[in-house]
């Protein structure tokens, strides 16, 4: 029996969805790109599973033209994570959404991650990963890739679990009366219907997993270093050898390998996507995408999209029968069971509490707690000041483009590139300026925290600029109202809830790179401020776990803190007062 | 009768149910049959819990007390449900056939059969041609056809509609209304029996066959009316009006039948617990001026407002009840009259106009009394207004707290009896006065 034999539409003939008509201008670019992908995929793939002594035999080279090949080596090793985060995002947030019970606990699990420095998984993962996989290549790869991943996977669980529970509740009603079944709701509800939200988090992740590249591919086993073929390793040796010019080759690397594959990959599904939008009106502008009009042309796209339909025919071919309709009484529950899973899980956390502390508690005092959080108000300072300092700049920058649509549709794809390029390779030219005028890395370090993340605010300020309604401006116009009097009644209420968005994201993404910001390495000079990034860094370089614990523990608090009790309450406050509707 | 002696379709027994968690009670035992062969409206305003008791009977909500079950009977040994929604609900990214065919495949009909019976059900409804069109590409009316088509095309024994037409524009509803009324009585469907929610009085007695009146809060069955006018109807009809005229007596009438109240209060409980509608002061005063007007007068039935005011009665009650509630008029069967200070109200400027409204929010509702004389207690003349919601949660549910405040904050403000600072959720004396 096949497994489709459930499915209400079989797979066509493959000649019938390639609809084979005379071969035009199109198909050949199509062709050629997809068999060129299809034999990178092939080389790299291959180059994983050798035996770990390969990379002592071909040692990692500044040679330009071995740059390509390594930039490729990165790239898949993020399309692996990526993937792999994917999965994890549809199992494990759709289990949050489906189970109230799970839900208890995956839910502020996922929050909590989130918000934690992800470099601190790394060395507690490797060791792990190498046993799994003895005198290969493929175990430091795997210890790598899901470094990278637990840099996307938690808030892409996040969003699709958010919107699983914002489904409109009538089409959650038609499900149920028609009786699809929990595999068949998902895949013709929940799925469609958090897609836009998922690929939007998946480019968001992607980005946010080229900060630690450099980190996960240089990986530190004990005593030895391994160094996987990467842009990561090759940024790595080129800072240790001062080598300008190599960082600088791999800088635009990475700006091309981004650009490469924003156009190739995610615009073309973002326009893909687009038909998920849950929207009752036609909108005028859609997302456009010269690979996915290509695709569509050559009518290419059933082809790429087959083995998607085909994944859901596998999936429903293992849907229950339907059952027959049941007579509906009062609703039963079960007091005791609930009592006990409440017991169960109070129970587990405080096990876990009682153990983690122990565990940091064996080797730290009392003392090192103080210190941590010392360290933490000393990082905190720093967020605080550079989200204001930043704010200052880009908020009037951003109103003023985003008052001009003509700049604004120029330069709001510049920002968003801006933002997913990976701010820390550019620290090398920072460590040589402060070393070059002599100046106080507690002072000038920390702008390289928020280097990368500045632009989160910029952009959500040109959206919300843009979004103000022209009848507003005009009003205001009208009646003279100018200066600071245009700024406080009308700019600032206006772009006020898209800045908080942006200033949240850019907050906890300064706490993040803290880590990587607060001790900054160029050749043998090693700059270090004070703070709790450069105190987790430092613990990590050691091998000291305790202290990695702590330090992590103690700045997910103050992130969780600060959510709550600063950004929220602004969130709360501008959907309250400042919503334009 | 005839009806006696079709078998039975839904039985429903002994109902009630509450929100969760709290002690608000929705539905109140309620009971019901429904015989097959005929079609019943659930009549009500929001809040009488017609549309739960709706989702009981098609199983997606459990009562918390009491049955609501499909009767097998010799001719239907699986009934089964479809049901239509207010909003639609359909699947954005599905084309009209694939909608259609949702239900089908749920089913396992072989895909050619769903196919050839899904484009049938598209073509009975009127939609052929729009096969592979996307919702967002239809208007309202031909989106809840693809409803209607969804519903039909599974062979349901009973079709379950709730509130159909409300989200649609007069003309397209009234369509649609007369395209399934024919479909039903030339016998096209394989549906034995329809149910539907309905707060529109004259949609009820256009359809139904039978139409279950309920009361609000908690929602009881208060009457049953049984329409014996032969298909098609006509509006027009003296007979229909006269049945329109008597349906909104019985809606009037309705909270002399449910237990505790004061003579004057139409609305659910006493003193400051009473539950007070979000009526606009707009609202009163274009009321009051619209009956005062020619042609009514000073006296205007409940129908005939509503037409002229092209609002539905769901709407029109809150605002005739809360003239009554301020002594602006007295609400006799299905006539609203105004009384002498509703009149002269209608002639004053808008000085003498907040003066009448402020005297009769002051004698009339306890709950404006009460906060003034809080403030008044009070050597900052101010208080929060968490007091006043916590107070009214020890008598309704929470969501009910907060727009009764609303309200009365609305009123108060606009008659300058106090003043409230939403930035601080707090009443003071400030500007009053």
């Amino acid at each position: 029996m096949t497994p489709d034999r459930h499915s209400a539409r079989p797979l066509p003939a493959f000649s019938r969805m390639l609809r084979l008509t005379r071969p035009s201008r199109e198909d050949a670019i199509a062709f050629v790109i997809l068999g060129g992908l299809a034999a990178i995929f092939f080389r790299t793939a291959e180059a994983t599973v050798a035996p770990l002594s390969t990379l002592q035999l071909e040692p990692l080279t500044l040679d330009p033209s071995y740059l390509p090949y390594y930039a490729l080596r990165t790239v898949l090793r993020m399309f692996v994570a990526l993937f792999a985060s994917t999965v994890f995002t549809l199992v494990v947030a759709t289990l949050a959404a489906r189970s109230r019970h799970l839900g208890q606990l995956i839910v502020p699990a996922l929050d909590i991650l989130q918000s934690v420095p992800i470099l601190g998984f790394l060395t507690f993962t490797v060791t792990f990963f190498m046993g799994l996989f003895p005198g290969s290549v493929l175990g430091v790869e795997c210890a790598s890739i899901f470094a990278i991943l637990t840099s996307q996977a938690w808030n892409m669980a996040f969003s699709f679990y958010q919107s699983l529970r914002a489904i409109p509740s009538d089409l959650e009603e038609a499900t149920v009366i028609y009786r699809l079944s929990p595999i068949r709701r998902f895949l013709k509800l929940d799925l469609p219907f958090a897609t836009p939200a998922l690929v939007w988090n998946a480019m968001m992740s992607m980005s946010g997993g080229w900060f630690f590249v450099v980190a996960s591919e240089a990986i530190t086993v004990g005593k030895t270093t391994v160094t996987l073929p990467g842009i990561g390793s090759w940024l790595a040796l080129a800072i240790g050898r001062r080598d300008f010019l190599a960082v600088g080759e791999a800088v635009a690397a990475m700006a091309l390998v981004i650009v490469a594959y924003d156009q190739l990959f995610f615009r073309p599904i973002v326009a893909w996507a687009d038909r998920f939008r849950f929207e009752m009106t036609a909108s005028a502008e859609r997302p456009r995408s010269w690979v996915f009009d290509l695709l569509r042309r050559t009518r290419l796209l059933p082809v790429v999209l087959a083995p998607l339909g085909a994944i859901g025919r596998l999936l429903l071919a293992f849907e229950p029968r339907v059952g027959r309709r049941k007579a509906i009484g009062p609703a039963r529950s079960y007091p005791l069971l609930e009592k006990v899973w409440q017991a169960l899980v109070i129970v587990a956390a405080t096990a876990a509490l009682v153990l983690l502390s122990r565990y940091i508690m064996r080797s730290l005092m009392w003392g090192d707690v103080l210190t941590a959080v010392l360290l933490a108000g000393l990082t905190m300072i720093r967020v605080m000041v550079l989200i204001a300092l930043a704010s200052l700049v880009w908020v009037p920058v951003g109103v003023w483009i985003g008052l001009r649509p003509v700049w604004a549709e120029r330069l709001q794809p510049l920002a968003q590139f801006l933002a997913a390029f990976p701010a820390n390779v550019l620290f090398p030219f920072a460590v040589m300026a402060i070393v070059r005028f002599d100046l106080a890395p507690d002072v000038w370090l920390s702008p390289l925290m928020i280097l990368g993340t500045q632009w989160y605010i910029l952009f959500n300020v040109i959206a919300g600029a843009s979004a103000i309604p022209t009848d507003l401006r005009e009003a205001a116009w009208m009646f003279r109202v100018r200066g600071w009097q245009w700024w406080r009644q009308v700019a600032l209420p206006g772009i006020f809830p898209y800045y908080v968005t942006g200033a949240l994201t850019a907050s906890g993404g300064s706490w993040n790179a803290s880590i990587v910001a607060e001790a900054v390495d160029w050749g043998n000079r090693h700059l270090v401020a004070r703070g709790l990034g450069s105190f987790i860094a430092e613990a990590t370089t050691a091998g000291d776990y305790p202290r990695v614990a702590l330090g992590i523990g103690v700045m997910s608090l103050f992130v969780l803190g600060f959510n709550r009790l600063l950004w929220r309450p602004l969130y709360a406050y501008a959907d309250r007062r400042l919503r334009l509707s | 009768m005839a009806e006696a002696a079709k078998p039975m379709l839904v039985e429903v027994k002994g109902l009630r149910h509450y929100y969760s968690g709290q002690d608000h009670l929705v539905l109140d035992d309620v009971n019901l049959t429904l015989a097959q062969d005929e079609i019943v409206g659930l009549l009500g305003r929001s809040g009488s819990g017609k549309s739960t008791l709706l989702r009981s009977i098609a199983g997606l909500i459990r009562p918390s007390e009491g049955i609501a079950r499909l009767v097998p009977g010799p001719d239907v040994p699986d009934p089964t449900v479809a049901m239509v929604f207010q909003t639609f609900a359909l699947f954005p990214w599905l084309t009209v056939l694939e909608n259609v065919e949702i239900g089908l495949e749920a089913l396992r009909v072989p895909a050619d059969e769903a196919r050839s019976r899904s484009l049938a059900a598209i073509d009975l409804i009127g939609l052929d041609g729009f096969e592979n069109a996307y919702p967002k590409e239809l208007s309202g009316g031909m989106r809840q056809r693809v409803g209607l088509a969804r519903a039909l095309v599974v062979n349901p024994s009973l079709l379950l509609m709730d509130e159909p037409f409300s989200a649609l524009d007069v003309l397209t509803a009234e369509t649609l209304r007369t395209d399934l009324l024919d479909l039903w009585s030339e016998g096209r469907v394989a549906i034995k029996s329809i149910l539907i929610v309905t707060h529109n009085i004259e949609e009820a007695v256009l359809m139904c066959d039978r139409i279950l009146v309920f009361s609000s809060n908690p929602g009881r069955v208060v009457a049953e009316i049984k329409v014996d006018l032969p298909q098609p109807r006509d509006r027009l009809d003296p007979a229909f009006r006269a049945l329109v005229d008597d349906i909104y007596a019985r809606m009037t009438a309705r909270t002399e039948i449910t237990a505790p109240m004061r003579a004057d209060g139409l609305f659910p409980g006493t003193g400051i617990a009473m539950v007070l509608p979000r009526v606009s002061t707009n609202s009163i005063a274009g009321l009051i001026e619209e009956v005062d007007g020619t042609p009514f007068e000073g006296k205007a039935s409940m129908a005939d407002l509503a037409d002229s005011l092209q609002l539905e009665a769901d709407e029109l009650f809150p605002m005739a009840e809360t003239l009554q509630l301020l002594r602006f008029a007295e609400l006799r069967g299905a006539e609203l009259v105004l009384t002498p200070t509703a009149r002269r109200y209608a002639q004053s400027d808008v000085d003498q106009r907040k003066a009448l409204f402020a005297q009769a929010l002051t004698q009339h509702v306890p709950l404006v009394q009460h906060i003034r004389r809080v403030l008044d207690e009070r050597a900052s003349h101010e208080a929060p207004a968490r007091r006043f919601r916590d107070e009214l949660e020890d008598y309704m549910s929470e969501d009910y707290a907060d727009e009764t405040l609303r309200t009365v904050t609305l009123w108060g403000r606009y008659a300058e009896i106090f003043s409230f600072d939403e930035e601080a959720d707090r009443f003071s004396l400030e500007d009053a006065e």
